[in-house]
């Protein structure tokens, strides 16, 4: 797959991550509209779907803070070192073109590279799939959101009750910080590198799409139920729709460990999807 | 749930009649201030020196614009709240050096904040977090930047703005926070589930 094509996806990836939301998100903000019933909470809720609407029209970022740029792979016999400069420019690109802010910066230093791309930045994640096409994942996550993550090693005797008590607390504490309504991607199980490396995975998981499996499917629905129970509402000003959705993803763990990552993403949930074809086309998924 | 229109400068007796869930709308000139700003207009202050704006009924910003120069002129495409809470720590010496009237960010802020907003006459008023495209559209003109060593996003972009808003007041000058209310609220929701 020749670099510049790759280049030229994930260029238009980013930009179309960074001024429309995916449909499943969309729609999900104007059901939570229409069935809020805070004042203050419905305010803000407008104000969001009006946002939405001019950014389009005008061809703009939807929110100024245009994340922290990430790419999901998925495909097969990929040229990891090809792959990632191809992306690299791209972010480069797009952060002059679109424009994107600037925020990649060095962690101890703040100094600030001006173009989104440092060391491991932007994140790329590779995922075989036996397939002859290859679908690209950009994300655009911002920094509100990122900053209320929560690692949790909880005891392995307090089960699933633990999972909800922690994932309460997670929202709890972040009140209307992360930009609420949110969706809540977790991560169960693995080394705790691999318990976020999950929560990213349920990231890009489209709205209302549940987890495969109906124990945990049925899980992600109770905690959905339980965030909205919590009156938190949008933009914590109160009201019923806190988050938009519950996903999970989970692996494996130690039989003393129960970790749960859990990584809160605002409601501009920002990914675009492209497959590339092996004749080089290529389209958006969504 | 009343609705102002407001002008800058703000005078203390234009912030002391808000009440928190009121609606404001602000026009005139706003600064956006983050992290890096705070730290700066602190350590101006404590050498005894000015900073390069009129800080006398200041309205406060926490934001950092997506900007773009064309011919020249640089324009805000895209201009959201920032979360104010990590603002929470050096709020009240900003207070105490400055006569800020006004602190607009999205979050919230803690109750040392809430206590300085009360004793200095200042609100915090919240505006929906990403609704940037929004916010871009009643900025008028910048009227200039200063400090852009701080990078673009922490810099401190003087910004003339028109009916800002809709602004909720969420914490007002006599003292109250919407933020504590609805935490009690909440909390105790949280603890009957948990009992369950």
């Amino acid at each position: 797959m020749r670099a510049s094509l790759i280049e030229e996806v994930a260029f238009q990836l980013i930009k179309r991550a960074s001024i429309v939301l995916p449909k499943d998100v969309k729609s999900s903000l104007q059901k939570a509209y229409e069935e809020e019933t805070s004042k203050l909470g419905k305010t803000q809720l407008k104000a969001i779907i009006d946002n939405i609407t001019i950014a389009e029209r005008l061809n703009s970022p939807v929110c100024q803070d245009t994340g922290i740029v990430s790419f999901f792979i998925k495909g097969r016999s990929l040229d990891h070192k090809a792959l990632e400069e191809s992306l690299r420019r791209a972010t480069i690109r797009a952060t002059k073109e679109v424009p994107l802010r600037p925020n990649a910066v060095h962690p101890l230093t703040r100094k600030n590279s001006g173009d989104n791309t440092g060391l491991h930045i932007p994140g790329v994640t590779l995922m075989y799939e036996d397939a002859d096409y290859v679908d690209i994942t950009a994300t655009l996550k911002g920094g509100g959101s990122e900053n209320m993550s929560a690692l949790y090693m909880i005891p392995p005797g307090e089960g699933i009750e633990g999972v909800k008590r922690v994932v309460l607390e997670t929202i709890v504490n972040a009140g209307g910080q992360p930009c609420p309504p949110t969706v809540v991607n977790i991560g169960i199980g693995g080394t705790v590198d691999l318990t976020f490396k999950l929560a990213k995975m349920a990231m890009i998981r489209p709205l209302g799409v549940r987890h495969p499996e109906e124990e945990v499917a049925r899980l992600e629905k109770e905690l959905l139920e339980l965030v909205n129970s919590t009156g938190i509402g949008p933009m914590g000003l109160g009201g019923r729709t806190t988050a938009l959705d519950v996903k999970i993803e989970y692996a494996y763990c130690h039989t003393a460990s129960l970790p749960v990552g859990i990584n809160l993403q605002c409601w501009a949930d920002r990914r675009a999807t492209a497959r590339i074809y092996p004749d080089g086309s290529w389209k958006i998924l969504n | 749930m009343v609705e102002y229109k407001l002008t800058t400068p703000l005078k203390e007796e234009d912030v002391r009649k808000l009440s928190i869930e009121d609606v404001v709308y602000v026009s005139g000139i706003i600064y956006t201030a983050r992290d890096m700003a705070h730290r700066r207009f602190i350590e101006l202050a404590e050498k005894g020196q000015k900073p390069p704006v009129q800080m006398d009924g200041a309205v406060i910003y926490h934001a950092g614009p997506v900007v773009r120069k064309l011919d020249g002129e640089w324009e805000v495409v895209s201009a959201g709240p920032t979360t104010s809470s990590r603002m929470n720590r050096v709020t009240p010496t900003l207070l105490k050096y400055y006569t800020i009237r006004m602190i607009i960010g999205k979050g919230g802020m803690s109750r040392e904040v809430a206590d300085a907003l009360k004793e200095r006459g200042a609100v915090y008023c919240h505006y929906t977090g990403g609704a940037a495209v929004l916010a871009a559209k009643c900025v008028k003109r910048v009227v200039k930047v200063e400090w852009l060593d701080l990078g673009v996003p922490e810099a401190l972009w003087v910004l003339e703005v028109e009916d800002f808003g809709p602004l909720i007041v969420t914490m007002d000058a006599q003292g109250n926070s919407l933020y504590e209310k609805l935490e009690l609220e909440v909390s105790k929701r949280v603890r009957g589930m948990l009992r369950r």
